[in-house]
């Protein structure tokens, strides 16, 4: 099952990770041995068979829980620094990223 | 060319939850940046998403309150896209299933009534705010900063079939939306902070046509006039585009208020896959019918019902009555007006509202929570007008006094205190008229000989006599009497 | 004491617990020696991450909770835990370079419980990067070697958990199971483990893989060690929406599988020679086609012998979307894992790279260099299988058939048999380095595990022999219906009663 280096580039912007040109070619080569695995599904009749999002499904009636609606207080400037002890960039209680310009 | 501009708005509405959709943290707006962001926010490894109560129970009220069908069973989908105020890089939405489907609107535009059908009502979760401010990055660079106290706010967002055909039809929508949303208690509506945006789809096509021109989306207009303005532009600039030959392309833009103008967003690129997928971390949200029918037993009057109740019941005009429910300060203020007066006077009550308390309240730039006159006061005021003590003129300027505080606002009081009774004593009257016929032979001549003029300056005459005091409807009735005999 | 690998010197949790309470022993020597094993044995590569401080600090508190005669029942015993689960004190890896230095406030609902258990942590364990692989080969910290074979792989993605309990460094460890990651290093390294029910077990504060699939468990010498852990792991957790209340009418907890395991062993006891009389085991004709090596062939059927000769009846059943399993699960779980790890994107945590232009670029090249080629090649799959145009073939086309292994499982279950067995893994511990070339190879070898994730079904391995030449350990994989937890492990025990296969060490084969 091909794919074509177009898709590759499509994939690798879609999914953030940057691809040199010969990790692109060798990410075209691999993805199309796996696709060529999962193509494997395309034969199977489903006719009437409903996709299984959740396992528990199959067993019991399972909806979502819902959480009481009571606010945790604000935290204090030493529990923010706790929460983002592991922040690559921070400044002024922010995470700091490259500005983009729209 | 005739044009016909298509609109279709999709809004964000904050809901007005102690915490947050997927976490506990508080939506409490202004807090110092990312004191209100938990693990859960942070997207921290290991962290999942809790739903909340209080959002599920206030998209259950909305969908009430439009008429909806509210969803038995609906599901939860990962919107997956990177954004660094999106700290998953994916938004927990809603895609195949929302919980709230249908609905409709009615509103006013101007004098024209129209009712605007909704596709569906959704919920999802809020992104963090960028400060563009001059950080600087690691390296140097210039940087910005990330904020998300907001992330995992909980929004219900709200479309519209593409039915809206002008910006003054759109706008009338939005305030209406926004008006029903805080009457429901379910979103603070101030739009200053973010609780309450409005995205436009915007596209023209020849009247008469079949298919839908190709539309824009201008997104997070956070007022009603740059809203209005805004689709004015862009349906402007469609219109140029085509008739000088060009095509609309699909895509994102915004409105920028100091240029009145709407941009295309540049880093948009023009094929976003979202590639939506059945979230796993969140089995199917599953709303008995028990409890649609409690959250409906518990619900306040809607404004629609108030409004039919006061057309039918009370009788007001349509258009009277859409001002008067347009949020329920109002509207419990006039019902207590209407309550103190009797049986088919609550139009009185209307006008006085909509008109002379409406407008010292712009004036002096208060809300109704602000006014110094009570309902009960209100009512007691014109209840004097209606049975004569006072004329509507003389009415106003108790109401200024009334308003001032003097007497403690007890219309009463000041009538006395001022002497501003309504003289509808017949005999004094006549007196009156007796002494201004006497005192004005020519203008009677005048008024023998066919100049209706005349006799309206001699019911001023009397009225000036009379210091303004009297019954208007007596002074023309006698003075007519008098002059016919 | 001696540098004895605890296996050695204490055949179960309950022997250590009784030397423990007598005061024979204090869990901080116990502490102290396990740290010195685990520092003798470093070349496994086992342990990512060991803080003697950390240690000896629950150690002491284990101590004091002994003494005071009020001890909870784990107290002072030496487990680790999988670096999937976040810890407060250790650091958090994922074994991948994306988070090399990463450490979380909070710890994992799995660590917490057991903490609370008294367990003491000797840290944390490496395993393949994200718990994606079959080997502990994609570990961005190196390989784990088998303590039966240095030059073999121990199995994966739980590799430095099976590692450590095989070589007595730790009575028992705790694993992550999403596609076999639990079942299959215990049968490459001759230990029990078990993946108990989907939503059995809290995910929260265990790095998620794939979501629909992933699954805590313990690892350990046999079934009742593995029943001493997985009591307090059990239990609903209202921080994961997936987590269960209650099990078909019985509350999610540690009594319900106590009771059931106490309750199977009863039935047992009563019925003397033959302790599993009724019990029919399904095999499924599908799991003993031409990819299984005789050696594994052998082993099983052996074990099957046994549990006959034990009162057992054998009942061929077919499983007939077995092979369906593998394309099925290679979409659903990269496609999950595809946007589980969208949040390492170097904004918050994580490994942020040295040199960048723009926003994206910083990203791209961050996730480029965080994530092995494993990893990478995963979420690329994942990625494009939930695109716009390709979602119905693949995503939902793979969520359909699920369904249909799903019922093939419950049909088997309503109508044929109590329990299914069969292999485990179709070959023993292979050579580190052999799949280097051929990525696709490890996932075929996944064969007879994955149903089971797809499904949610509770599974084990337990030991039930050795390859001939060389001596390497075999797996007999056993299957529960859900919630069958309790069940299994009398099963199982009453196998390890009759055997002693889990009772064999490296270098005692």
């Amino acid at each position: 099952m091909a794919i074509s280096e177009q898709d590759v580039k499509r994939i690798a912007r879609l999914a953030r990770i940057e691809l040199s040109p010969e990790d692109a070619a060798q990410t075209q080569k691999e993805l199309s041995d796996i696709l060529g695995l999962m193509a494997r599904l395309q034969a199977v009749d489903t006719q009437g068979v409903e996709p299984m999002a959740h396992p528990l499904s199959a067993h019991q009636e399972i909806q979502l829980r819902l959480r009481e609606d009571v606010a945790a207080p604000t935290l204090t400037e030493s529990e923010r620094a706790e929460l983002m002890a592991n922040a690559p960039a921070q400044a002024e209680g922010l995470f700091l990223v490259p500005t983009v310009i729209e | 060319m005739d044009w016909e501009i298509v609109i279709g708005l999709e809004t964000h509405v904050q809901l007005s939850t102690e915490s947050k959709i997927f976490s506990n943290s508080s939506t409490r707006f202004g807090a110092a940046p990312n004191t209100q962001a938990s693990v859960v926010d942070l997207a921290l490894p290991g962290t999942l998403p809790v739903m909340n109560y209080g959002a599920v129970e206030r998209a259950i009220v909305f969908g009430l309150a439009i008429g909806a069908h509210v969803a038995p069973f609906s599901k939860f989908e990962r919107k997956n896209y990177f954004y660094p105020d999106l700290p998953k890089n994916y938004q927990i939405s809603q895609l195949e299933i929302p919980v709230v489907q249908g609905g409709s609107l009615r509103f006013f535009v101007g004098d024209e009534e129209k009712t605007i059908n909704l596709t569906r009502a959704h919920l999802e979760e809020d992104a963090g705010k960028s400060l563009h401010e001059n950080f600087t990055g690691p390296h140097g660079e210039s940087s910005t900063g990330i904020d998300l106290n907001r992330a995992g706010t909980p929004l219900l967002e709200i479309v519209t079939e593409p039915e809206l055909r002008s910006a003054a039809e759109a706008v009338a929508y939005a305030r209406t939306l926004h008006a029903l949303v805080v009457w429901l208690g379910i979103c603070d509506g101030n739009m200053q902070e973010g609780s309450f945006r409005v995205d436009a789809n915007v596209s023209v096509r020849p009247r008469g046509q079949k298919e839908f021109g190709t539309r824009c989306e201008i997104k997070n207009v956070n007022s009603f006039r740059f809203l209005e303005r805004a689709i004015l532009f862009e349906a402007r600039r469609q219109i140029e585009l085509i008739e000088d030959g060009g095509t609309v392309v699909q895509e994102t833009r915004l409105y920028d208020a100091d240029r009145d103008e709407t941009r295309s967003m540049r880093s948009k690129e023009d094929a976003h896959d979202y590639r939506y997928f059945p979230d796993p971390d969140l089995p199917p949200l599953v709303i008995a019918p028990e409890w649609i029918e409690r959250i409906r037993a518990a619900m306040p009057e809607l404004p629609s019902q108030k409004r039919q109740r006061f057309e039918e019941e009370l009788g007001l005009t349509a258009y009277d009555a859409a001002q008067l429910t347009m949020d329920r300060a109002t509207s419990d203020y006039f019902e207590e007006v209407a309550a103190a007066l009797p049986q088919g006077q609550a139009k009185l009550g209307a006008n006085w509202i909509l008109g002379e308390l409406a407008a010292t309240l712009n004036r002096e730039e208060r809300e109704l929570a602000d006014c110094p006159v009570r309902p009960e006061q209100l009512a007691a005021l014109i209840q004097r007008i209606i049975d004569g003590t006072i004329s509507n003129k003389i009415a106003r300027d108790v109401f200024a006094a009334m308003w001032a505080g003097e007497e403690n606002g007890n219309p009463d009081a000041i009538i006395e205190a001022r002497g501003l009774k309504q003289i509808s004593d017949s005999g004094a009257i006549s007196t009156m008229i007796d002494e201004v016929l006497a005192a004005n032979p020519a203008i009677v001549e005048e008024y023998r000989a066919g100049r209706q003029k005349a006799f309206n300056s001699l019911v001023g005459q009397v009225m000036k006599a009379a210091k303004g005091k009297a019954n208007p409807q007596q002074v023309n009735q006698l003075l007519k009497e008098k002059l016919d005999a | 004491m001696a540098n004895l690998p605890l296996h050695t010197q204490f055949p179960s949790i309950q022997a250590l617990r009784e030397t423990l309470r007598s005061g024979e022993l204090s869990a901080v020597e116990l502490a102290r020696s396990a740290l010195e094993a685990i520092e003798a044995q470093s070349q496994l590569n086992a342990f990512l991450h060991v803080d003697a401080e950390l240690t000896l600090a629950q150690a002491s508190q284990a101590d004091a909770a002994l003494k005071s005669g009020e001890a909870p029942s784990l107290a002072g015993i030496p487990i680790a835990h999988k670096d999937v689960f976040v810890t407060r004190g250790w650091r958090t890896t994922a074994a991948s370079r994306m988070l090399e230095n990463y450490v979380s406030p909070f710890d994992a609902t799995v660590v917490s419980r057991l903490a609370g258990a008294g367990a003491v942590s000797l840290g944390k364990l490496n395993c393949d990067e994200f718990a994606m692989g079959s080997g502990n080969e994609t570990s961005y910290f190196g390989p784990v070697l088998n303590p039966w074979d240095h030059s073999r792989v121990p199995g994966g993605s739980s590799g430095g958990s099976a590692a450590a309990v095989a070589a007595g460094l730790v009575m028992a460890a705790t694993g992550t199971d999403t596609g076999g990651s639990i079942r299959q290093p215990s049968a490459f390294c001759g230990l029990s483990g078990i993946k108990p029910t989907y939503g059995t077990v809290s995910r929260f504060g265990m790095i998620a893989y794939g979501s629909s699939l992933d699954q805590a468990g313990p690892i350990a010498r046999h079934a009742r060690d593995l029943l001493e852990l997985l009591e307090p792991m059990v239990g609903f957790d209202p921080m994961d929406s997936t987590s269960l209340e209650s099990c078909d009418g019985k509350a999610n907890n540690a009594q319900r599988i106590r009771s059931n395991f106490d309750a199977a062993l009863a039935s047992q006891q009563q019925k003397g020679e033959r302790p599993l009389d009724g019990l029919r085991i399904g095999v499924p004709r599908e799991y003993f086609n031409g990819g299984l090596s005789p050696d594994v062939a052998q082993a099983v059927e052996q074990a099957l012998r046994t549990f006959e000769e034990l009162g057992a009846v054998r009942v061929e059943i077919s499983l007939p979307r077995t092979e369906l399993s593998i394309p099925a699960y290679y979409v659903i779980a990269p496609a999950e894992a595809s946007t589980n790890l969208s949040r390492f994107d170097g904004v918050r945590f994580g490994h942020r790279t040295a040199q960048y232009g723009d926003l994206e670029e910083m990203t791209s090249r961050s996730r480029f260099e965080g994530f092995g080629p494993e990893v990478r090649r995963r979420i690329l799959a994942g990625t494009y299988v939930l695109c716009h145009g390709y979602y119905d073939a693949y995503y939902l086309q793979a969520q359909r058939v699920r369904r249909m292994i799903t019922t093939d499982f419950q049909q088997a279950f309503s109508e044929h048999c109590d329990v299914i067995m069969g292999p485990v893994s179709p070959n023993v511990a292979r050579q580190i380095g052999d799949n280097r070339e051929d990525p696709l190879a490890d996932w075929l070898s996944d064969i007879y595990t994955l149903s089971v994730s797809l499904a949610g079904l509770p599974a084990m391995s337990v030991p039930c022999g050795f390859s001939a030449e060389p001596k390497l350990p075999i797996g007999l994989q056993i299957i529960g219906n859900y919630f069958a937890e309790g069940e299994l492990l009398a099963i199982a025990d009453c196998f390890q009663q009759a055997t002693d296969w889990h009772q064999r060490t490296p270098g005692q084969q």
